[in-house]
């Protein structure tokens, strides 16, 4: 379990994130839910340490990351898998190279032995043929799904997805929202997805935490966001016609 | 600049890093190098014949002087002002490119010291590569002024050798040397920086990168100065 308590961010006069505290459970898909700009890569950033809190603390199952330094947040860090909205795949590796990158930094695995993970990895996100392919020779969804296998290569505790449906097709972000589900299942992650996309929110939803104007407004599961009352949550979930006819 | 010395994660990826930054850095820049210095060379060896006109002066000293501008100032300066263009807009857009595109937070998510994976092997490939480079490029230089010299018809043959050979103090390679390193230095570290610190999207690319060949390349003729200062006054 991640638990952020009371955490603010700014960046010179802007205030992002105003004292936010929330829990994102184990094994389950934690949504950061939010239009554009509220704040949710922000918050996501903070809790995996890529940006220093102002103030709050983020415990990972007890062990408060946000006073490490940052040799003593590398044993953590080595946990986390994360998969950023572009991809971030190294332009001069090849997929398989990508996959095989943090096997090679941190294990003492034999080349074999990492050519076969990797090769595992990418079959898991189905995956074949694009192992020697640079990433500016494979389409978005492929991208997002080479992220998703390096992000897994290490056996991740904690998974953490920013907008993984950005830019994709509508039955590639089924596909890639089933993908993480059926990961956090089978690695039991404690996973973190950030995401705008209300299809992914019915379909992976099960811990859900709304952000508005850098605020926490609303923290609870998919089966109490129909009756939250909260109207700032309302008008965001329900702005399309499509969870209007949902709700009633 | 701390975290840039940090013990690296795995000493075998650093040198795997190492070894593709040298081909990069040295190799890369050869055909330029090569071709800057051979007409530099021949444009020295034509121009001093040209002010030599002197009876009192024997033809020999043209070969002095192009040989004495080559190493001592042409090749570690000019040179690594050229390099400064290539390889430090190539590694400040490099660094730049992977900060806006997440790449350096990929990095650092892992738990990977990110300014030292990505900017420790460029400085240290620049510090090894770039004495050799150096050399290659005094060689060329003085070939370029011997090819100029006799195919002009300005300086012959056999007084441009003599020239060369004349007074020769080996000094001028090591001062030449140090220059290298030190400009070779400046220019992995502070392409780097300016990549590394990259803020923004392709527009803030192209201005690091631009800053980072400004900055180097003045930096390179401050300490020209104050190392010429230093060590030949």
């Amino acid at each position: 379990m991640i638990e952020v308590e009371g955490i603010s961010k700014s960046f010179g006069t802007k205030q992002v994130l105003d004292n936010i505290s929330c829990r994102f459970e184990s094994g389950q898909v934690n949504l950061i839910i939010g239009q554009s700009g509220m704040g949710k890569t922000v918050l996501m950033k903070c809790t995996v340490g890529l940006f220093e809190v102002d103030k709050g603390c983020i415990r990972f199952d007890g062990r408060d990351f946000s006073s490490m330094d940052f040799r003593q947040r590398k044993p953590i860090r080595q946990e986390i898998g994360m998969v950023f909205q572009g991809g971030a795949l190294f332009d001069s590796l090849t997929v398989e190279e990508n996959v095989m990158f943090p096997l090679n930094m941190f294990t003492g695995m034999s080349l074999s032995e990492k050519r076969d993970r990797a090769d595992a990895c990418l079959k898991r996100v189905n995956l074949k043929d694009v192992h020697q392919r640079y990433p500016s020779e494979i389409s978005g969804g492929m991208k997002k799904r080479v992220a998703i296998a390096r992000a897994i290569s290490m056996n991740p505790r904690y998974l953490f997805c920013d907008e993984p449906n950005s830019g994709l097709d509508p039955k590639t972000s089924i596909l890639i929202d089933e993908l993480i589900r059926d990961i956090t299942q089978e690695f039991k992650t404690t996973t973190v997805v950030n995401t705008h996309d209300m299809n992914s929110l019915t379909e992976i939803g099960q811990h859900i935490v709304f952000i508005h104007g850098g605020r926490k407004w609303w923290e609870g599961s998919y089966s109490d966001i129909l009756q939250s009352g909260n109207a700032e949550l309302d008008d965001f979930v329900f702005a399309t016609k499509v969870m209007q006819r949902l709700k009633h | 600049m701390g975290s840039l010395f940090m013990k690296p994660e795995k000493f075998s990826v650093y040198y795997k890093q190492v070894m593709h930054e040298l081909v990069r850095i040295g190799v890369g820049a050869l055909g330029i190098v090569a071709l800057t210095s051979v007409f530099m060379g021949a444009v020295i060896t034509i121009q001093s014949a040209y002010n030599l006109v002197n009876p009192m002066v024997p033809l020999y000293a043209v070969g002095i002087v192009a040989r004495d501008s080559i190493i001592l100032e042409f090749s570690p300066t000019i040179i690594m002002l050229i390099l400064a263009g290539k390889v430090g807009s190539s590694i400040a857009s490099e660094l730049g490119t992977m900060r806006v595109t997440e790449q350096i937070d990929a990095l650092e998510i892992m738990g990977i010291n990110s300014s030292g994976y990505l900017t420790l092997p460029k400085i240290v490939a620049g510090l090894i590569i770039t004495p050799f480079v150096i050399i290659l490029s005094m060689f060329l230089g003085i070939l370029g002024g011997w090819i100029a010299g006799d195919l002009s018809g300005t300086v012959p043959s056999a007084d441009y050798i003599q020239g060369i050979q004349d007074q020769f103090l080996p000094f001028n390679i090591v001062f030449a040397m140090i220059k290298a390193l030190v400009f070779a230095y400046i220019i992995t570290s502070v392409s780097a920086f300016h990549g590394y610190f990259t803020e923004g999207g392709a527009l803030e690319v192209g201005q690091s990168s631009t800053k980072a060949v400004v900055y180097s390349s003045t930096a390179i003729l401050v300490f020209d100065y104050i190392l010429t200062q230093l060590i030949l006054a």
